[in-house]
Parts: structure tokens; sequence; C-alpha cells
């Protein structure tokens, strides 16, 4: 199953390495691995998602919670969260297939945001299941690259019963 | 414990004003130069020293080298025991010793490049064992880092994994303070070692010793009081179980929770077994003692925790040379599982009642919850097993049998001394055939299982107590690894005492093949040097034992010598470690208990 990980760590030389080289030495698999600063100019935090059964998750976070500069650890497992990849990709549309390929990207309500003769550049965020989505509609065209961030969350305020917000469908 | 508060963004100094007012451990010796003072002009080198004895490291062990100088330069007249070993390997090991017997922090200083990659086996013993050992490292200058510079290494990078922390100080203003949290790190929760690179810029860099002494550490805490709940179901656990066995690691002696553990085993009634690491913590001429368990441990202590229906765990880890196949282990128990360190709990082995805190307080409160239970038919039953499969030899030869060397070890020095060991079958016949009954007083390396550890172990425990008997207990290939350092022991007038069961092999590696790989010895066989004419020549005292009958007297010309004393012991070549149980198998199917039955 996977979970998304967030790890506050404090932001100095050598935290990155430290996370990513406990990952390699446990023997733990990374899915993406996210790293920003913070509002906090001495946090930054890391977004981790793991493929994992419980049990290996539960090592992952008590692992991460015991490096030094790692301050705090949450999983996001079984809660309600927001979580997002953003995606830049370079689809084919040469202009004779052109309005079918913007019409695709209106519906994924991805942004155009460079055109040349032949690709266009497309920008694209939200929940994973939707980026797959749109890279698979766009195969068809032809992709020249994609370049995407990995999965960034939050948890949203616990207003609602879990179950339901759960079941929420994110587009 | 840890200050959440934070100087403004972009600040490299995190001054206090609160300077000098946060002190990690108490100092043992005060120096009016160091904290408090506003306004005295130091250099960084000199900041190390005064931190360092501030700290109440007053013995250290290193090896000098160039990016270091100005450090050294500092140390030339600082109140402090210096000991140089031939190697920086076995100066960490020094350190770690030290650390092991002495309770305190070991500290250990080397230069940039090799001395700082020649660490590497050491820390990760130390890390292993959970053994707070504090490595300062010199780095190339500051600007020249990233240029493969003359003996420049990634120091933090090559490190990192055999640490509990380590950084790259790269402002002298952070030193005092970088120098106190890795005291706290490494002595605090789990113990174990932190390594401080400094660029020798840094060492000469001027600074007010007066700023940034109050240590920042958001991401470190450490839970010490277990949690009440859980201490209460532990405790109904204990008075309710008919079978229990409590199940002691080295988290017991680092924690100096002996008397605590003694106490629950009185109160409640409990038989005790022991990790290799765990040896000390509880007194084992007394009849509740299981002695050690698991792949070489003792046929009762295995079949107390099969049989078992509860097995309280503390400070232990379940390793696999304890648990054999995790599947089967100690299938009819129920688990409590004490520990300082969270990711220990359910790691290896699924844990019903777990207990996050410090062994001290953990213990001290579970006792008062437990009652005293006969149980009768359980002590019955390890009886039988205890009278049944004791550990044995056979000692009828003449040759010189390595158990019988350490039983005449342990009586003629009346199982007082403390033992550092080698890693093989030297070790666990220590383990087996050695009776101890104090904490800190078997030294070895259990979790990385370094071969020749023992012999500047040996060194680093006779620098901690200088008043005590200390003899490594070495195979001969484990002390063939860091012999060079019998010129340190001999330097330093230590006498320590090193005790060779040379049988010319690889033993452990040897009995493996034996039993595994149809007698092909391959690789396992070294022509070794006369031992006793080595130590002569480095300045130790040399014999050699080549008969049974021999042995006594040769361990009394020991223990009475002033200078370090080598004993060669030409012991029995194919002599195996028994019992044993096999990789994969349950602790309970063990090999070598009909040879033992023989032998009664």
């Amino acid at each position: 199953m996977k979970h998304i990980i967030s790890a506050l760590v404090e932001n100095k030389p050598g935290v990155l390495a430290h996370v990513a080289g406990m990952f390699a030495a446990r023997a733990f698999n990374i899915d993406s691995l996210v790293v920003g600063r913070t509002e906090d100019p001495d946090l930054s935090r890391m977004t981790i998602v793991v493929i994992g059964d419980d049990k290996v998750v539960e090592q992952v976070r008590k692992q991460l919670a015991k490096i030094v500069p790692v301050v705090k650890v949450q999983d996001f497992a079984g809660q309600p969260v927001v979580a997002r990849d953003l995606m830049l990709i370079a689809i084919s549309a040469p202009p004779e297939k052109r309005p079918e390929v913007l019409s695709l990207i209106e519906m994924f309500k991805g942004k155009v945001v460079d055109i040349g003769p032949r690709f266009v550049m497309v920008e694209v965020s939200g929940p994973e299941a939707k980026i797959e989505a749109f890279i698979d509609i766009c195969k068809p065209y032809g992709i020249k690259s994609v370049a995407r961030t990995g999965t960034i969350a939050m948890p949203r305020q616990a207003k609602t019963d879990t179950s339901a917000s759960n079941k929420r469908t994110e587009l | 414990m840890s200050s959440k508060s934070r100087p403004p963004a972009g600040s490299a100094v995190k001054s206090s004003p609160k300077a000098g007012a946060h002190p990690v451990r108490n100092s043992t010796m005060p120096n009016p130069n160091i904290s408090g003072q506003k306004g005295r002009i130091s250099n960084g080198a000199q900041i190390i020293v005064d931190t360092l004895i501030e700290l109440g490291a007053d013995t250290m062990f290193g090896y000098p080298g160039g990016v270091v100088l100005p450090l050294f330069d500092r140390l030339y007249d600082a109140p402090i025991n210096f000991i140089i070993p031939r190697h920086e390997q076995g100066g960490c090991h020094m350190a770690d010793a030290y650390a092991r017997a002495s309770g305190k922090v070991g500290v250990v200083i080397t230069t940039s490049g090799p001395g700082a990659c020649n660490l590497v086996t050491g820390l990760a013993t130390a890390l292993m064992d959970s053994v707070p050992v504090v490595a300062l490292t010199g780095q190339v200058r500051t600007e020249l880092i990233g240029n493969d510079a003359f003996q420049e290494a990634d120091t933090t990078g090559i490190t990192r994994p055999v640490t509990k922390y380590n950084c790259i100080v790269k402002d002298v203003k952070d030193l005092a303070r970088t120098i106190r949290e890795a005291f706290h790190i490494a002595s605090t929760g789990r113990p174990g070692p932190v390594l401080i690179d400094i660029p020798v810029d840094v060492s000469v860099a001027e600074c007010s010793t007066a700023s940034s002494a109050k240590m920042e550490l958001p991401g470190y805490r450490v839970r010490t009081k277990g949690n009440a709940r859980q201490i209460s179901t532990a405790a109904k656990a204990i008075n309710k179980s008919e079978q229990p066995v409590l199940y002691v690691g080295g988290g017991v002696i680092s924690a100096n929770a002996s008397d605590e553990l003694k106490a629950l085993a009185e109160k409640a009634h409990l038989p005790v077994t022991m990790t290799l690491l765990g040896l000390g913590s509880y007194d084992q001429s007394k009849a509740e003692s299981l002695d050690m368990l698991g792949m070489h441990g003792s046929a009762y202590a295995n079949y107390a925790v099969q049989e078992c229906d509860l097995l309280i765990a503390v400070g232990a880890r379940f390793d696999d040379r304890i648990t054999g196949k995790v599947k089967t282990f100690a299938p009819n128990a129920k688990i409590i599982h004490i520990d300082i360190d969270p990711t220990s709990i359910s790691k290896n082995v699924r844990v019903d009642i777990p207990v996050v805190g410090d062994a001290k307080d953990v213990l001290t409160e579970l006792t008062k919850e437990v009652e005293y239970r006969e149980r009768k038919p359980w002590f019955k039953k390890i009886a039988d097993w205890k009278k049944k499969f004791p550990f044995r030899y056979d000692d009828s030869s003449s040759t010189i049998k390595p158990q019988y060397v350490i039983e005449e070890l342990c009586r003629q020095t009346e199982g007082k001394a403390i033992i550092t060991t080698g890693v093989g079958q030297n070790q666990m016949w220590a383990a087996q055939f050695y009776r101890f009954s104090r904490p800190r007083q078997l030294i070895s390396s259990g979790g990385l299982g370094t071969m020749g550890y023992g012999l500047p172990a040996a060194i680093g425990a006779q620098v901690a107590k200088p008043g005590a008997t200390v003899i490594d207990i070495d195979g001969d290939h484990s002390f063939n690894m860091t012999m060079t350092e019998l010129s340190t022991a001999v330097e330093n007038k230590l006498p320590i005492k090193v005790c060779i069961l040379n049988n010319g092999y690889m033993g452990m590696v040897r009995q493996w093949q034996e039993l595994f790989y149809n007698k092909r010895y391959s690789k396992t066989y070294l022509a070794n040097p006369s031992y006793a004419t080595v130590a002569e020549a480095l300045g130790a005292v040399g014999i050699t034992v080549e008969k049974a009958a021999d042995v006594p007297g040769a361990i009394k010309k020991m223990l009475v010598q002033k200078r370090p004393c080598v004993v060669d012991f030409r012991i029995e070549r194919e002599e195996n470690v028994w019992p044993m149980v096999p990789t994969g198998k349950s602790l309970n199917e063990m090999d070598g208990l009909d040879i033992l039955e023989s032998m009664a």
C-alpha cells in the first residue's frame, strides 16, 4: 500500500543524504521524494511516498524520526489529505491534431505554457491518478518528454466525517 | 531537553543570552577560562580543548596529522591523558572500550582523509553496540572542500551510515555548541557514536568563547519515562505468567540498570537469560541465571525461551543470532519489550506489550507492580535442563582445551577480571566459560563482530580502570588484525593481559566449513608468528604454553606481570563451540547436544 509520509526536517546540509541513505541502507522503497522550504527558513518539508505493508511503513516512520535533524514525522495514511503532483509534459501536436489535443488539455484543466510548430508544453497538476490518466490519454499523440515533481500533501481540516471525505473524488 | 527557539532568519551565529548556562553534563574539571566569561578571545582549537575538558573528557585517544596540527598544539599542555594508538581503528576501539568500561563518553581525534577513513570500522562497531563515542576529525580548509585536496575525504558522507549523528562545523562560533550537542546525542537515549568534522581554518579562526553555548536540537527527543498504562499491563502479564523468562541485553548495562533488573527478577521471581552484550547485568552465579541464549547460548536458556509463556525483553533487540528462525521463536510466548529505541520494537519479532523508555526508570516502576510467584514446576524444569546440558568440554586430553584456559582464568581471577574478546570461537568460549557477575565486565564486539577488537579494547578498558585486571581473550587471527597496538600498551605501561587461544585457524569459519562445507577448509589457515617473540620484541612479556598441565602456572605468571603480557596457548586445533543453532533453525534445534552429553 502507498503511504504519504511528511517529514519536517532541519534545513541543514546533509539531511537529504541522511534520509536517502537510511532508505537505501534499510532497503525501503521510495516512490517519490519531494523537498522544499517551508514558512520557517530553518525547516524544510520532505514528502515521501513509500510503498510497503504496515510493518514496513511503521519502521520507515520510526527510522525517519530517529534521524537527529528530522523534527517531526507524519504518516497521512487513513486521514483525509490533499495530495498533488505537478507535471510538465510536451505532447506532439501538429496543426491537424492541435484542436483535439487542446480540448483534452482543457478537459484536464491543464495549462499550455509553451507552444511550437510540432509540440505543446502543458502544465498539469492534481492527484497522481489524474496525472497518470492524462499521460495515458496523451500517449497516442506522442509524448516528447515528461517532468514530474512527485507528490506533495497536506492534511485537510478534520471537520467532516473522515470516511466520507476519504471517498471524495478529487479532480 | 532541546531548544525550540530559533535565531532570526539568515543568522549563522546561534548565540544565546544564557550562554554557558546550559551544561550538558556536570563538569568534572572546571576550567576558569571557559563558559560564562564573555568576550575572551580564543581560537577554534582552544575552544575544542576547553569544551572537551568542560564536558568531563579527561582522557582521549587519537593520532595527529596535517589538518589537526592547531588542535594538537593546544593539546600539548592540556590536562588530558592522551593515548596515541598505532592505527586510528585501534584508537576508535580504545575510545569505545573506554566508554564501555567507564560509562563515560569515549573521545577519539584523527586527521582528515586516511585518518578519518580508518575510523569507519570502529564507529560501526560502536553504533551496532550502542556505545557513546565522540570522534573529532580534521578536514581540509573550507575553501578546498570538494577539490580533491591532499588528504581530503568526504568524512561526513563516509561516516553517516555508521554514526548516530555527524556534521561538519564551518563556523568557529558553532564549535562549542556542536561539541556539547555531540556529547549529549552520544550519551543519551540509545547511545551511539557521533562524529564532528572540523576544517583546519575553523580550528585557527578566532572567536569569543562565550558565544553559542546553548544546544539546538529540535529533532532530538528521548523518551525516558515509560507509559504507566503499558507498565501496568506488563506487570499484570508477569503476575499471571506460569513460565516467564527475562531476556536482557546491553541496554540494561548502558542504562546502569543492573540493580533494578536484580530487584525485578527477585521480587517477581524470574529466570534471567542474557545476550552476549547483556552478560554481567545479572550475576551468573545465581540459580535464576540461565546464562547466554542464542546461537551458541546455553541449551537451558534456549529451551526456556522456546517453552516460556511470557518473554520479557529489556534493552535487547531480537538479533538474528538470538532468535534463530524468527517464525518459531518463543512460539507460545506473549512478548513484553522494554527499550529506549522505538525502532527496535516490532522490528524483527512482533511485540505484544511495548514499553518505550529508559530501562532504569521502567524497571523501577514495573517492580512496584509485580508480585512474587513461586513457579515451582517451571524452575524445576529449568533446573533439570541445567543439570542435563551444562556447558561442557572433554577434559581428558593432554592438548590444551580453550574452555579449560578460560575456566582456569576465571578461577584464578575469582571471576573478577574485565574481559575483552576477539570475535569468533574465542569470544563464544569466553562468554560460555567465564562467569560474569557485574556490569561492564565483558567488553566484546557483539553486533558488528569486529575481529581485532580485543587488544585495543583491553587498552581502552585498562585506561578507564587502571587498577583492574584486564584480560583480552583473543583468537590468533583476531589478534593478528590489530596486534600493532601492543606497542601502545607497552608505551603507556598498561599491564593488560592477552590470552591467545591459538588454533592456527580462523576457528569459527573453520567450524562452519567442517559442519556445512564438508571440511573443505578454504582459506581459513594462515601461518602465524611466534607471538611470544613478537611480544618480547615490542617490549611486552611473551609466554608460550603447549601442554594442558602448564596452563595454571602460565596464567599465574601472567597475572603478576606489571608489563603487558601475551600468552600464546596452543590449543586443540579443531575444537568446536557447542551447542550451536544452525542458521535457519529454531532455538531448540541445537546441534552438539549429543556431543556434550557424551562428555558427561
